[in-house]
């Protein structure tokens, strides 16, 4: 069996699980459209679900890149103090966060494109189902239901078979949202805990150039003494 | 014949590229059985490719079945071991 067999197998098994075996075929129309409707706000909740995912990520990577910036400038004033030790430490964090941010970055292009796909099977979902709908009334008003048959079958197979696509394609946005969560919510604590924060260089570093600026602040003071004694 | 890409769609195309979608379709058989992943990515890439390039997009106000369904692109070679092996792509 083929690769794309074994796939249309998959799908038809979907499908199947989708559409109840219903004796009046203008019933299965009914439900089929209600199932139709239901799966139609699933996506809308899939497409939100990713978006709010999505971002989260990016106002993780905004205050990253606050803390990288920091350490940048830390290490341009270390470097100016004649400080290289402390120079060398706040861009060694720096290329930590920077790692991060990197990841972070991936994880917004990937969303963004689980995004964007949630977004056009919604819209086609809601064309089929629009033009499904129109289709239900005419058979249901123009043909018996034994006449109306062959015509349920035909659509019916072709919204279930797009049904079950779009059901697939939610369930794995949402198995990878879930999985960037669980990765998020870790960075999150990280934040929060201040690991990162240390690794900012906030506290450290600053402390040690405020040292560095009230050192020299001393040594040009007692300079000015000096020579004002002098006179 | 009316080709559908999971998550991307339907397509129409000319009945005969279906020689080539075959020939592709059981080298993914063979490198999915080898256990080749990065031949797998290729070829999956290439069918998606050819559907996307050689066929017209279906309009979404049409509803008919397909008669060849194709994965998402990005699916994971493991996800194309579980469609020999498992229950299917999703699980229910």
């Amino acid at each position: 069996m083929g690769f794309l067999d074994r796939m249309s197998t998959v799908v038809q098994a979907k499908m199947n699980k989708m559409m109840d075996k219903i004796e009046d075929p203008r019933e299965t129309l009914d439900l089929s459209y209600e199932k139709q409707l239901q799966l139609l706000q699933n996506v809308k909740r899939g497409v939100a679900e990713v978006t709010t995912s999505k971002k989260r990520i990016e106002l993780q990577k905004v205050k990253l890149q606050m803390s990288i910036d920091k350490l940048d400038s830390q290490a341009k004033e270390a470097l100016s103090a004649n400080r290289e030790d402390l120079a060398r430490k706040a861009l060694e964090n720096k290329a930590a966060l920077q790692a991060q941010a990197a990841s972070l970055d991936q994880q917004i292009a990937d969303l963004n494109d689980q995004q964007q796909k949630l977004m056009a099977a919604e819209s086609r979902l809601a064309t089929k189902v629009e033009s499904f709908r129109t289709k239900k009334e005419t058979i249901k008003a123009q043909y018996s239901a034994a006449e109306a048959q062959v015509k349920v079958t035909e659509s019916v197979t072709g919204i279930s078979e797009e049904m079950a696509d779009v059901g697939m394609a939610v369930q794995r946005a949402e198995e990878k949202t879930e999985n960037m969560k669980a990765r998020s919510a870790a960075l999150d604590e990280l934040l929060e805990s201040g690991t990162l924060t240390d690794l900012s260089g906030g506290d450290e570093i600053e402390k040690e150039l405020a040292k560095v600026k009230a050192q020299s602040t001393v040594d040009d003071e007692l300079a000015k003494m000096k020579a004002e004694m002098k006179k | 014949m009316i080709i559908r890409i999971l998550g991307e769609g339907q397509f129409r195309l000319d009945d005969k590229l279906l020689d080539e979608l075959n020939r592709i379709d059981n080298r993914i058989v063979d490198h999915v059985q080898k256990g080749d992943e990065k031949a797998f990515r290729q070829d999956l890439d290439r069918l998606i490719s050819t559907i996307k390039e050689q066929g017209e997009p279906v309009d979404p106000v049409d509803i008919f079945p397909s008669g060849i369904i194709v994965p998402p692109e990005d699916m994971s070679f493991q996800e194309a071991r579980q469609v020999f092996c498992g229950p299917g792509l999703i699980k229910d």
